[in-house]
């Protein structure tokens, strides 16, 4: 079992964690189909370094990014929120507070 | 006496007289019993040990030919003793102590050691030859179970009783510096210094004690052995576990270690962490293979080393050593203080070749390569060694193969914190293995320590390599490659001819190395067959890779504690004193029933009743940006919920896929509460915090996970606002005040900050309520109490699957699937693709445009009294499969049998007949109903 550096709470093994997958852009609402399943099922899947989202669901609850080389497990670095902007994705969906 | 030929019988003792490195305590006599038998054994012995001493050369009959075998190896890995002991099958009787009063018997013998049936399979060879599981047996496929019950009877393993008491096994997690797997010189030597440099060490050593190959050395070796020992025990900082294995090193220096020598516990599991591993776990000595090697009698150089000096045992009165390194020398000298006769060395180094042994359960004429015979009842052989490199492997490190001493290497480029020292690396005498083991110790200590720099100089690593030694494989005869499997140097040639020619494809076609000993004696040696009849080196052909774990581990090892974390409701005790029927609900225990479903739905729909429905998913949502959260997950619209409201909503996955429903109240200003299903609680909690922490990072919001923090009642039937009247003063529960999916906070028999909401998953009327976790055994105690009049009573999981069926509710995940996205589950009603986004909007936009979609439907089987189990098919034409029955009831309520199903687009119309094939193949009918509803599709009755 690897261990990943939490940026929160230290080394930990990676069976305290969730792993939620390479990290990627949500195409916004006018997406083409096969944009959007491209984004759901295509992942690239490289023998080297990935980029990839984890949740430490047994300890500080976090989501968290992992550079991790899918050949040798070797998590080089952590970080505590994914490095992108988001996207638009839902910021005109809601009505507003109460 | 003992007969050389013919039967072989217990005869007088062959132990001998006291060694200086035997480890039997001679003042503890016991007995044992071997296949009803008694035996005389020594405190120490091994059962082997205690056998060969009492004279029995045959400990079991091999696994295909059921051929006699005995003592191989004298160590875990010896294929021929496996042995049943009191009702554990499968144990190493080369390494399972005696104890007193112990009763073991042979393996695979029926029906006894001596007249065994199965013999009878070696004069039909050809029939079980390479590759016959896939041959043989296969064809007429209708006869294999016949085929089946006589393998079985052949077949390997003991025999596991059902009445066996649960054993004691556990778990246990370590975080060593330094962790050293292998216990001999060098191993030891690397414990002692990184010891020495303050690491914290684990040493594990195989055996029952620390030392390796000094302990059955001669005598310089035993007190090199002396100072070893005391300086291991000298050092606080060194744990050593014996009788342990280190069965397989993983990722970060995860290191599993199988323990067999605590007290009272069968085994324990150790999960070390260690910062930096020492592989030091020496060599093994490989098998010759030649014909008639497996006959009782023959042995390996270091088991007679082995049996001499750790048991006091004579393996033989009169033997043939073939060697071609020192190790036969050793037995040899060792057989000669045993008093037995050596009546030739054969020694390989100097051209000397071994034909073929002969004999009758047992050797009683060696052949040499000369042509000479030689009678003798004991053939030694010392044809080299084999590295363990398991544990390195498993870093990515591929072995090697080293033609000049004719083993494989572990391979270089270790990682930075994994070191290997001891045998595995090279050969040396005591002193250079234990300078290398030293040096290889502090390497592993400062790693582990992070003080490689600035704390003194590394003295230099010695060199240490392997011997040259004669490539001895096979003899100019053929003999059995794998002992454990009854593979022979023939077999592995015919499948080499039939085309079977690299490593991985013979292992798997032949079950060379696939036996008990899992490749520690074989691997080489069929790796040399198949490069000789392939022409082709050893190195071009390669070895098969080494997998975890390297020694077998118990189910029990790996279960450990037999303690299954479980969830109870509050409202538990109550349940347990009524004798609810409990249904293990994902980690929950939940009333099924308490005696009759169908009395129970009769008593909701007529009076009242109370389920506990705790295991809901609860989520406290707080934060002006809640709305557009809830828009954003759910497929329908959230923006305009009064306070005091609630409503029902269906998530989606960003595939368009029905993932979980619930009920989301507006309790106060910036608070919602949303409930989930039972199961999708802790997936859907998950999937908020993943959209607010990684996308919507600039919304105001927060999420806390309430499901425990509250117990949860739902009240449903006509009686319910009655029963919750006379508990409840602070809230108007009156049918204008407080109207059907409204929700209101309260006091319940004077329990503070309940939750009420009026919702009806039964189709009553009804109040689901939420009760701070403390009181909610006494909130449904007094519900009971104060309802006796109204004829309350607790119904049960399925009761209310009953009822929600009637009313058409689907169930996510048992009416819908993987698959199924939100119109086919019927929810063309809620979806709102207006709103510019939510999960799963895209999918749902393309799904809706498509008219040929599998559809969720109501049936109802043509004859009521027929139930189709649920996941019957629906078919149409001879069997072109149209959809499934996912739930199906008798309803109590109709007096007739209900359905959900779902339907291919064509069959989903009101007064469509379609065909349900049940499982046993038998067909009826179900009409597709309007509504999912059977009942009250109108929803009257919770409305009133």
């Amino acid at each position: 079992m690897i261990r990943i550096p939490c940026p929160h709470c230290g080394p930990r093994n990676s069976d305290e964690f969730s792993y939620i997958g390479e990290e990627k852009r949500r195409p916004g609402p006018d997406t083409s189909p096969t944009e959007w399943r491209t984004y759901l099922y295509s992942k690239s899947n490289p023998a080297g370094w990935t980029t990839e989202q984890w949740f430490h669901a047994a300890g500080c609850g976090k989501f968290i990014v992992a550079e991790r080389h899918t050949v040798t497990n070797e998590v080089r670095a952590t970080r505590p929120k994914p490095r992108f902007e988001r996207s638009n994705a839902g910021a005109e969906a809601g009505g507003g507070s109460s | 006496m003992i007969r050389i030929g013919g039967r072989v019988v217990a005869g007088p003792t062959r132990r001998i007289g006291p060694q200086p490195g035997e480890v039997i305590d001679r003042s503890r006599s016991l007995t044992f019993y071997w296949n009803g038998a008694s035996r005389a054994a020594y405190d120490g012995d091994t059962i082997s040990s205690a056998l060969a001493a009492a004279g029995d050369r045959v400990l079991s009959r091999s696994f295909k030919y059921h051929r006699p075998r005995g003592i191989l190896t004298a160590t875990f890995h010896d294929p021929g003793c496996l042995v049943q002991v009191d009702d554990e099958p499968n144990v190493r009787a080369s390494h399972r102590q005696v104890a007193a009063g112990m009763d073991v018997r042979a393996l695979h013998s029926w029906p006894s050691l001596r007249f065994d049936v199965g013999a009878a399979n070696q004069a039909v060879g050809p029939f079980l030859s390479a590759g016959f599981y896939y041959k043989t047996f296969i064809k007429p496929q209708r006869l294999w179970p016949a085929y089946e019950r006589v393998l079985q009877r052949f077949a390997a393993g003991g025999r596991v009783s059902a009445s066996s008491p649960h054993g004691d096994y556990d778990k246990r997690f370590a975080h060593p510096d330094v962790l050293v797997a292998g216990g001999g010189p060098a191993g030891m030597a690397a414990a002692i210094a990184a010891a020495e440099a303050g690491a914290e060490v684990m040493l594990v050593e195989e055996e029952h004690e620390l030392g390796g190959h000094l302990r059955y050395g001669d005598e310089v070796a035993l007190s090199r052995l002396q100072e070893l020992r005391a300086a291991v025990a000298a050092h606080e900082q060194i744990e050593v576990l014996t009788n342990s294995a280190v069965t397989g090193r993983y990722d970060d220096n995860w290191v599993a270690v199988l323990q067999r020598s605590m007290p009272h516990v069968t085994e324990r599991l150790v999960k070390a962490r260690a910062k930096s591993v020492v592989v030091a776990v020496g060599l093994i000595e490989r098998p010759y293979v030649f014909e008639g090697n497996d006959l009782p009698g023959v042995m390996l150089s270091s088991a007679v080393s082995r049996l001499v000096n750790l048991y006091a045992v004579r393996p033989g009165e009169r033997a043939v050593v073939f060697t071609g390194n020192q190790s036969g020398e050793a037995a040899a000298a060792a057989l000669e203080r045993a008093g037995a006769e050596v009546a030739a060395v054969v020694d390989a180094r100097r051209g000397g070749a071994l034909l073929r042994a002969r004999g009758r359960g047992g050797v009683t004429e060696v052949e040499t390569g000369d042509g000479a015979r030689v009678e003798c009842d004991l053939l030694v052989t010392a044809a080299g060694w084999t590295a363990p490199t398991l544990l390195v492997n498993m870093t990515g490190v591929k072995p090697r193969y080293c033609d000049r001493a004719a083993r494989f290497v572990p391979g270089d480029d270790l990682p930075s914190d994994v070191f290997a020292t001891g045998g595995l690396v090279g050969d040396g005498d005591v002193d250079l293995l234990v300078e290398h083991g030293r040096a290889t110790g502090l390497r592993a200590a400062r790693r582990a320590l992070e003080t490689l720099d600035g704390h003194g100089p590394l003295t230099a690593l010695p060199r240490l390599e392997p011997a040259d030694h004669p490539a001895l494989f096979r003899s100019r005869t053929h003999g059995f490659v794998d002992l454990s499997e009854d593979v022979s140097s023939k077999d592995l040639v015919s499948a080499a001819q039939e085309g079977y020619d690299s490593v991985e494809l013979v292992k798997r076609y032949t079950t060379a190395t696939m036996g008990p000993s899992q490749g520690k004696l074989e691997t080489i040696n069929t790796v040399a067959v198949l490069a000789e009849s392939t022409g082709r080196t050893v190195a071009e052909t390669g070895t098969t890779v080494w997998r975890p774990p390297h020694v077998p581990i118990s189910l029990g090892a790996l279960a450990g504690r037999n303690l299954e974390p479980v969830r109870y409701s509050p409202m538990q005790p109550w349940h347990e004193a009524v004798r609810a029927r409990p249904i293990v609900a994902g980690q929950w225990i939940r009333p099924e029933h308490y005696g009759d479903p169908a009395s129970e739905v009769r008593n909701v729909r007529e009076n009242v009743g109370l389920i506990d429905v705790t295991p809901l998913g609860k989520l406290d949502l707080r934060g002006p940006d809640v709305p557009r959260l809830l828009n954003f997950l759910y497929v329908n619209k959230w923006s305009k919920l009064d306070i005091g409201s609630v409503r029902y909503g269906v998530m989606c996955g960003e595939d368009g896929v029905v993932a979980d429903d619930g009920v989301t109240g507006h309790l106060g200003p910036d608070h919602y509460f949303m409930s989930t299903t039972s199961s999708g609680a802790s997936a859907i909690y998950e999937w908020i915090e993943n959209w607010l922490q990684t996308t919507f990072t600039d919304w105001s919001v927060h999420v806390t996970e309430m499901t425990s923090a509250f117990a949860s009642i739902n009240v449903a039937g006509p009686n319910s606002r009655e029963l919750l009247r006379r508990l409840v003063d602070d809230v108007d529960l009156g049918p204008d005040a407080f109207k059907y999916m409204q929700v209101r906070q309260g006091t319940i028999a004077g329990v503070a900050n309940c939750l009420m909401w009026r919702i009806g998953f039964t189709g009553e009327l009804s109040y689901e309520v939420h009760v701070p976790a403390a009181f909610g055994l006494y909130v449904w105690e007094a519900l009971m109490a104060a309802g006796a009049d109204l004829g309350v009573g607790p119904f049960g999981l399925e009761a209310q699957r009953i009822m929600r069926l009637e009313k058409g509710h689907f169930i996510v995940g048992q009416d819908t699937d993987g698959l199924t996205q939100a119109f086919t589950a019927g929810l063309d009603w809620l979806v709102k693709l207006d709103k510019e986004d939510f999960a799963g909007r895209p999918e749902l936009v393309w799904q809706s445009e498509r008219s040929d979609e599998l559809r969720l439907v109501g049936l109802q089987p043509t004859d009521p009294t027929v139930v189709p189990p649920e996941a019957s098919q629906i078919v149409s034409g001879a069997n072109e499969i149209e959809g499934r029955v996912t739930s199906s009831r008798f309803s109590p309520t109709l007096g007739r049998s209900i359905c959900l199903g779902i339907v291919s687009a064509d069959l989903a119309h009101a007064g469509t007949v379609v065909t349900v094939k049940q499982p046993d193949g038998t067909r009826v009918t179900a009409r597709v109903m309007e509504e999912h509803a059977h009942f009250d599709p109108a929803g009257e009755r919770l409305r009133g």
